[in-house]
């Protein structure tokens, strides 16, 4: 490997032809402050539009300040990071940016959690000696994802996000100068664009600019209501993550405090997604026999592969990018849904309350969440299956308004009948998760054995694109795509359209790490690849743990079907338990 | 605006430009030119059409139609007015041409009359600084233009 050697700060570094100082000033120890740069560096994931000129530096020899994300490393360099005049002029860019923004942080959904406030702390901005002119947008709410693009600062970190690791291509620069701001074509509102409410430009915006659509309140009046039982279920991502948001450490387990508090906050039952993910893979993996059992027997109409649809970003993405192939998804519906649909029926006969009268509530790693509960095949006589979701951010917001002492709650179980799951259901929650729990139980209903070992290494991994042929006992090598990141997913469903795809089932998830990186999670800003290794052996720890490790030896999902759905994949099962899917590429434009 | 409806023989029109830059991601700057070039203007039906062609997405479209100032979604007039505003064409003036223009037919820049039969546009030099200041008026030009034969350039058209 060819290096360079440099200085910076008065330290010799010695690194790799083509990194940037930026980089090399952190790999010394040494932090530039940053704005518009953004990277998950294990997932090749990089923004560096070199615009905000926070990160400058100052170079010997040279008559400008260099923007350090920006410029690579040569010989001989000496480089001073935090030089008076590069102090006096990284003050200054950050004032300009100042003299355009909305100063009512005590009330921002960011505050806090905003890089922009941050860096004005670090760089000791007392007041903003500029007065000029604000530009002032309309607020844009869409059912996940509130745009205020008053707080916008130009990095153009979501536009990166929407376009080259999603390509859902809803937002971009627009205008110039003054008046340029990132948003949909014509300004339109973020819901009659291709949005796939992913959240992903949530996730990388460093401001308040756009940020969840806030659910919290309505689930405070929820709970207030004497005439409401309550419930709530918890995604297998959120346990792995909410810790982050009370100083615990990422990849640290809180399943139990977060029953705990959960019960605290007066839901009536804490119950578990997983269980709902367990019954998914009934339904799912139901389906996949059956198309394979068809194929096999030389049926030409069967659709294969079979595409995983869990992930509701991926369903509107898919919905609005490939309208020739919506036979080919699995009709099964999300464990959300499928959760909201036997609590609501079910679990509501069970205990004698009116559909009316019973809130469900989910707590998601995900911000299309949001508009997947939102969605009319979703709701029976206008109330919906699942009413009300919270990102894993809204509820530690919640918690920490409750003052429940999180770190220090002994932890507590779910409640039974909908608490109760094994590991496959637990590893919904990573990218790969979703298969192989399909897997498991598609192992065992196809060849009658009892499959030893449990984990599918092949399948695990955080590469964008991963495949593997699993054998199922010599009769038959059953072959797997996973895709996380929708421009990955995009590849792989190219090839289904061409009649190429060689796979026999794909999984799919919007965000990159599956649900872990979700649009709802906390954010973590710095080290986001990090973080995801960690959330995701969090989740497979999960499982491990787990005495039951297959969907199918769950006793409440059997006893499920004993007491109320029949067959999997049966009448029953189908009406409440599966869905279809719409065209939705004719978004209508129009413009005032 | 309210919603257009494309006749087919436009869309073909757009789609053969796309073809004749073998429908390259790369060439909407250019696609959108001679598009312009054809209809005119660039309103959203037409953008949507490139973008479909292209297999970019309709927001990158927008976005490059609104950086450019060359590119207008508004119809230009059936005489577009052009006024260089280059260096050497202020320094001699420009700017009072400018301001008569838009006093005569009572529109601003980037805007049509509404009978639709002018409308005003600024450039930045076309390279012919000794006539300066120049204005186009469809594709004829005007040098040394002064306030004073604004009037008698209009009615040339009127």
């Amino acid at each position: 490997m060819e290096t360079v050697k440099l200085i910076i700060d008065n330290k010799e570094v010695e690194v790799a032809k083509g990194t940037t100082v930026l980089k090399a000033a952190h790999e010394c120890g040494i932090e530039i402050p940053t704005l518009c740069y953004f990277s998950i560096d294990g997932m090749n994931i990089e923004n560096k539009p070199g615009g905000c000129r926070v990160c400058v530096v100052e170079i010997e020899g040279r008559r400008n300040l260099a923007p350090a994300c920006a410029t690579d490393c040569e010989n001989g360099m000496i480089v001073h990071t935090h030089s008076m005049r590069v102090i006096n002029a990284r003050r200054t860019v950050v004032e300009l940016i100042l003299s355009d923004h909305p100063a009512d942080c005590l009330v921002c959904g960011k505050a806090g959690k905003c890089e922009l406030q941050d860096l004005a702390q670090r760089l000791g901005i007392r007041a903003i000696p500029y007065q000029g002119e604000q530009s002032t947008y309309r607020k844009d709410m869409s059912p996940s994802i509130l745009r205020d693009v008053d707080k916008c600062v130009m990095c153009r970190r979501c536009e990166m996000m929407c376009n080259r690791v999603q390509s859902v291509g809803a937002l971009s620069a627009i205008n110039r100068g003054f008046t340029s701001v990132v948003a949909p074509a014509f300004e339109m509102d973020l819901e009659k664009s291709p949005c796939t409410y992913c959240g992903q430009c949530v996730t990388a915006c460093p401001t308040g600019a756009l940020t969840e659509v806030d659910h919290t309140s309505k689930v405070i009046r929820a709970l207030s209501d004497p005439t409401k039982t309550v419930i709530v279920q918890t995604a297998p991502a959120v346990r792995v993550a909410l810790g982050e948001e009370f100083g615990i450490p990422a990849g640290t387990s809180v399943t139990g405090q977060m029953a705990a508090a959960l019960r605290r906050l007066g839901f009536n039952a804490v119950f578990d997604t997983d269980f709902a993910a367990d019954l998914t893979i009934m339904e799912e993996g139901t389906e996949l026999l059956d198309r394979i059992g068809r194929f096999l027997k030389g049926d030409k109409t069967v659709k294969l592969p079979i595409l995983t649809s869990c992930c509701p970003g991926w369903v509107n993405f898919f919905e609005t990018n490939f309208t020739d192939l919506l036979d080919v998804p699995s009709t099964a519906k999300s464990p959300q849904q499928m959760f909201g649909a036997i609590a609501k029926t079910y679990y509501a006969d069970k205990i004698g309350v009116k559909r009316e009268d019973l809130v469900v509530v989910s707590i998601m790693p995900c911000l299309a969440k949001k508009y997947e509960c939102q969605r009319d095949e979703f709701k029976v006589n206008d109330n919906p299956d699942v009413d009300i979701v919270l990102s894993t951010r809204e509820l530690a917001g919640l918690i920490k308004q409750a003052n429940i002492d999180f770190k220090n709650l002994a932890a507590e179980d779910f409640d039974t009948p909908l608490g109760e799951s094994t590991g496959a259901g637990a590893i919904f929650g990573v990218t790969g998760g979703v298969i192989e729990a399909a897997t498991r139980t598609a192992y065992e209903v196809f060849t009658g054995k009892k499959l030893e070992k449990v984990e599918f290494e092949a399948i695990r991994g955080l590469e964008g694109i991963r495949s593997a042929a699993i054998d199922f006992d010599g009769k038959l090598m059953v072959k797997i795509g996973i895709a996380h990141g929708l421009s990955n997913a995009r590849k792989l469903l190219e090839d289904v359209r061409q009649g190429k795809s060689q796979f026999h089932a794909i999984e799919v998830m919007a965000c990159p790490g599956g649900c872990i990186g979700g649009g709802g999670q906390p954010y973590s800003q710095g080290n986001n690849f990090e973080t995801l290794k960690k959330r995701s052996a969090a989740i497979y720890a999960e499982d491990k743990g787990k005495k039951l490790r297959k969907s199918h030896e769950n006793p409440y999902i059997k006893k499920l079907y004993e007491e109320f759905l029949g067959e999997p994949g049966g009448k029953k099962a189908h009406e409440l338990l599966h869905t279809h899917y719409f065209d939705k590429s004719k978004k209508e434009i129009v413009i005032d | 605006m309210a919603k257009l409806i494309l006749s087919n023989d436009k869309i073909e029109k757009i789609k053969a430009i796309c073809k004749s830059f073998n429908n390259e991601k790369g060439e909407v700057i250019n696609v959108l030119h001679k598009v312009q070039g054809t209809l005119g203007y660039l309103p959203a039906e037409v953008q949507e059409v490139i973008a479909q062609e292209l297999n970019v997405s309709l927001a990158h479209v927008y976005g490059i139609v609104t950086f450019y100032s060359f590119f207008s979604m508004t119809p230009k007039g059936e005489h577009p007015i052009s006024i260089c505003t280059g260096t050497a064409c202020y320094v001699r003036g420009a700017e009072k041409v400018l301001d008569e223009f838009k006093r005569q037919l009572s529109i601003k820049v980037g805007e049509t009359t509404p009978d639709g039969k002018f409308s005003i546009n600024c450039l930045r030099c076309v390279g012919v600084c000794g006539l300066a200041p120049i204005v186009y008026v469809g594709d004829k030009a005007y040098g040394k233009m002064t306030p004073e034969i604004v009037k008698d350039v209009l009615a040339e058209y009127i």
